[in-house]
């Protein structure tokens, strides 16, 4: 082996001089890269804390277990179990009674409604329901637990401070001590929160549920869904497959490009000017909010799918020519299945980005107190995000917890759909 | 054209699958301003859950964008109902007429404080609405006296008057689309600017001047608008206790506890005091229920029967707990006289 000649030497002796600050460049862009990792992560890590940290207690509510005695006499007088006659009987009297049964010795109108404000006004239609699907009970004496108000809830959960003077405290000093008699007495407990998952909006925190903005949610992507797959499906493959290349396309695929990046107030804009106004659809229903953001989405879904369509390997169209399949049939039974899963992703991708939206919805009335809870897609019905819009904007503590409660349901319903994502590619994925 | 509008029609209705025709409402649709919409909604939930109708659907747009859609019509697809934070102007009634929205009912349901508030932590302040004024104005008289306007030269609360702490001016506020900032504007700054005789003087001879000078806020960092949403000014003064903040009566009654309300002319924010119309910065709610619809859509009527009704709207009614201020007794009569009979207005 013979020795290197100069110049090589020289080169040699050139590139290790320089190794120590190349490997030192190296080792600065790996950290900086760790950082902003960490970074990041650090950001979610605060994020995910405060939200389950403020959220979680929302699953759960303060109940009180009351013995109400189901007078005959004041709820159905006749004794003839009309439903009609039952639905309107005055069950709040009776949820009265077993409170000032509880505590005999309080008087005075004042101290009495005081009393009565501890449990929920919703108390009187839970027992109303359940003397409704059962009217055998009526004229015995039933175990009722009914949801707390949601002061009394505040303060079980440690959110109103019981050694705080009496004038900063929602919970008066009469009202703590009776709390206190329900405690020893283990009247009063916490229990799962069902009704945060049955009912629709309420402005009484305690009654407050999540079911209505959940549903508006799903009816409102199951249109979006409906229409826009298939449409931005359909307009890829054309662009892709089909469509010449010239001048016009050129033009679409740039107007298709800026589209994706319009303001998403701007749908919400046109939905009003033409859904609303010129369809007569009706406001705040699902299939205007459907509407609106399939406007929305389908600018990222046929980028998507285009990209998708591209990645397949021009070999599996050629191959189907060769052995005689017309285009149409090369594209729908080689090209399709295969660019399917990216499409997929990217339809996925489409629909968290809808879920998560609240601008185009304020314009087409979706931002409203909607009680009922949807049963279709004409129905008057708000999203999730608007949901917790409204929460937050709230002026009862209690909504603090509910807001943040229905910030988690958002990110688990965000979450499922990326994992399905995830798991549609991995089923059908192919590499080459 | 209209071929166009078949075509397009035709071709929506193949997408939806069938054609809707929106040919009935069976829920009473109410629009309008985010400061009546907390009351609005306790009424609406209540009314669906005690009487056969459905729950009414209240959106909340502002009152002036209530007021527009409400205006734009009569028919299913307009709303009956709009909630306004102030009387409608003269003007939106003559948009309304031309719209063939004639006979409008007006229900005034009670008085909502403004507070300006700090956190517990801080000192007690005795504010006037003068002091506010120089505090939160982008120009004020200048300091060492004559007529003249200048950019607000004070830093520190002590710099307006003596009395007040030596802490920087810094008061969280609703942005300028609020109903909240248009009455603060009009109660407070308005009112404390027309203390100085020159700038009154003003309002006759150049009232584009005078309302210049009087409702423009400070840019420099004194007023930070801190969006709409009034629980994130409370939590902000919690955590800041040199700044004050503004912001509607029922966030200081539901959070007590964490802050307090200044004085204002010496008199404290307090449910009798706004009551009884000796606390300065209060202003009227409203509703505007549309009479053409009373009787097409079901529910408007008895919605206006359970809002005027005693157990709602009277002095210790469940509204009352939310922290709306009741009306006084003669007004309150009045008003559920004119629901009873459903009045329009002239």
């Amino acid at each position: 082996m013979s020795e290197p000649s100069q110049p090589v030497r020289d080169s040699f002796a050139r590139v290790e001089a320089g190794m120590k600050r190349r490997r030192a460049a190296e080792r600065r862009f790996r950290f900086f890269g760790k950082c902003a990792v960490g970074l990041g992560l650090g950001f979610l890590v605060i994020l995910f804390v405060s939200i389950v940290g403020n959220g979680y207690s929302a699953f759960w509510q303060t109940r009180i277990t009351l013995e109400v005695t189901i007078d005959e006499a004041s709820i159905d007088p006749s004794g003839v179990r009309d439903p009609a006659v039952l639905q309107a009987a005055d069950y709040g009297a009776l949820i009265k009674q077993s409170m000032r049964e509880l505590f005999p010795d309080v008087s005075g109108r004042r101290n009495r409604i005081a009393l009565y404000g501890l449990v929920s006004n919703g108390a009187s239609f839970d027992l109303r329901d359940r003397i409704l699907a059962d009217p055998s009970l009526i004229g015995t004496t039933i175990s009722l637990s009914v949801a707390a108000d949601d002061d009394v809830d505040m303060l079980m959960k440690g959110h109103i401070d019981r050694g705080a003077p009496e004038a900063d405290r929602r919970i008066k000093d009469n009202q703590l001590a009776w709390i206190e008699k329900l405690e020893a007495d283990d009247r009063i407990g916490s229990a799962f929160n069902l009704d945060f998952f049955s009912n629709g909006d309420s402005r009484e925190p305690e009654l407050a549920g999540i079911r209505g903005a959940l549903m508006g949610s799903i009816y409102t992507l199951f249109v979006t869904l409906g229409l826009s797959f298939p449409l931005a499906v359909a307009a890829a493959v054309y662009l892709e497959e089909f469509a010449p290349k010239n001048r016009w396309t050129d033009l679409i695929e740039v107007n298709i490009n800026n589209l994706a990046a319009v303001p998403s107030i701007v749908f919400g804009l046109l939905g009003l000017a033409v859904f609303i106004n010129f369809f007569t659809l009706p406001r705040s229903a699902p299939i205007v909010g459907g509407l609106v953001l399939t406007l929305m989405t389908l600018p990222t879904i046929i980028i998507a799918s285009r990209a998708a369509l591209k990645s397949v390997p021009p070999s599996i169209r050629e191959g189907a020519l060769g052995v005689g399949a017309s285009p149409m049939q090369a594209v729908m039974y080689h090209v399709l299945p295969l660019a399917l899963p990216g499409m997929l992703t990217g339809t996925i991708i489409g629909m968290a980005q809808a879920l998560g939206e609240t601008a185009p919805l304020l314009m087409i009335g979706m931002v409203a107190f909607i009680a009922d809870v949807p049963a279709g897609v004409f129905d008057p019905a708000t999203a999730l995000p608007v949901q917790i819009y409204l929460w937050a904007d709230s002026p009862e503590r209690a909504y603090v917890e509910k807001t943040s409660a229905a910030i988690i349901v958002l990110l688990l319903f965000l979450a499922a759909m990326n994992a399905l994502a995830v798991l549609l590619r991995r089923r059908f994925e192919r590499r080459w | 054209m209209n071929k166009a509008k078949f075509a397009i029609a035709v071709l929506s209705a193949a997408t939806l699958g069938s054609a809707y025709a929106q040919s009935a409402r069976d829920y009473v649709s109410i629009v309008g301003s985010s400061t009546v919409y907390p009351f609005a909604t306790v009424v609406a939930e209540r009314f669906g859950k005690s009487t056969p109708f459905k729950t009414p659907k209240i959106e909340s747009t502002g009152s002036g964008g209530g007021i527009k859609l409400f205006c734009a019509g009569v028919g299913v697809e307009h709303p009956d109902i709009t909630n306004a934070s102030r009387a409608i102007k003269a003007s939106e009634l003559e948009q309304c007429a031309a719209n063939g929205v004639r006979d409008v009912i007006e229900v005034k349901i009670g008085y909502d404080g403004i507070s300006v508030g700090h956190a517990k932590s801080a000192a007690d302040v005795d504010l006037t609405r003068q002091q506010l004024f120089l505090a939160l104005a982008k120009q004020v008289p200048d300091p060492k006296g004559g007529d003249a306007l200048v950019d607000n030269p004070y830093q520190t609360w002590k710099d307006i008057d003596a009395s007040l702490p030596a802490t920087r001016i810094e008061v969280l506020g609703p942005p300028p689309t609020s109903g909240t900032r248009d009455a603060f504007v009009e109660l407070v700054m308005e009112k404390g600017c027309s203390e100085f005789p020159f700038i009154k003087a003003m309002k006759k001879s150049d009232k584009g001047a005078f309302k210049n000078i009087c409702h423009t806020v400070r840019e420099d960092g004194g007023y930070v608008e801190a969006g709409e949403n009034d629980n994130l000014i409370v939590q902000k003064l919690e955590a800041n206790p040199d700044a004050f903040g503004i912001f509607g009566f029922s966030f200081l009654d539901q959070n007590r506890d964490k802050i307090k309300g200044s004085n204002i002319e010496g008199v404290a924010p307090e449910f009798e005091t706004i009551a009884d119309g000796s606390y300065p910065v209060s202003r009227p709610l409203f509703f505007y229920v549309k009479k053409a619809h009373v009787g097409v859509i079901p529910g408007i009527a008895e919605y206006l029967a359970e809002f005027t009704s005693t157990k709602a709207m009277g002095e210790e009614g469940y509204l009352s707990e939310r922290g709306l201020i009741p009306l006084p007794k003669d007004e309150y009569a009045q008003v559920v006289g004119k629901a009873k009979t459903l009045t329009a207005m002239k």
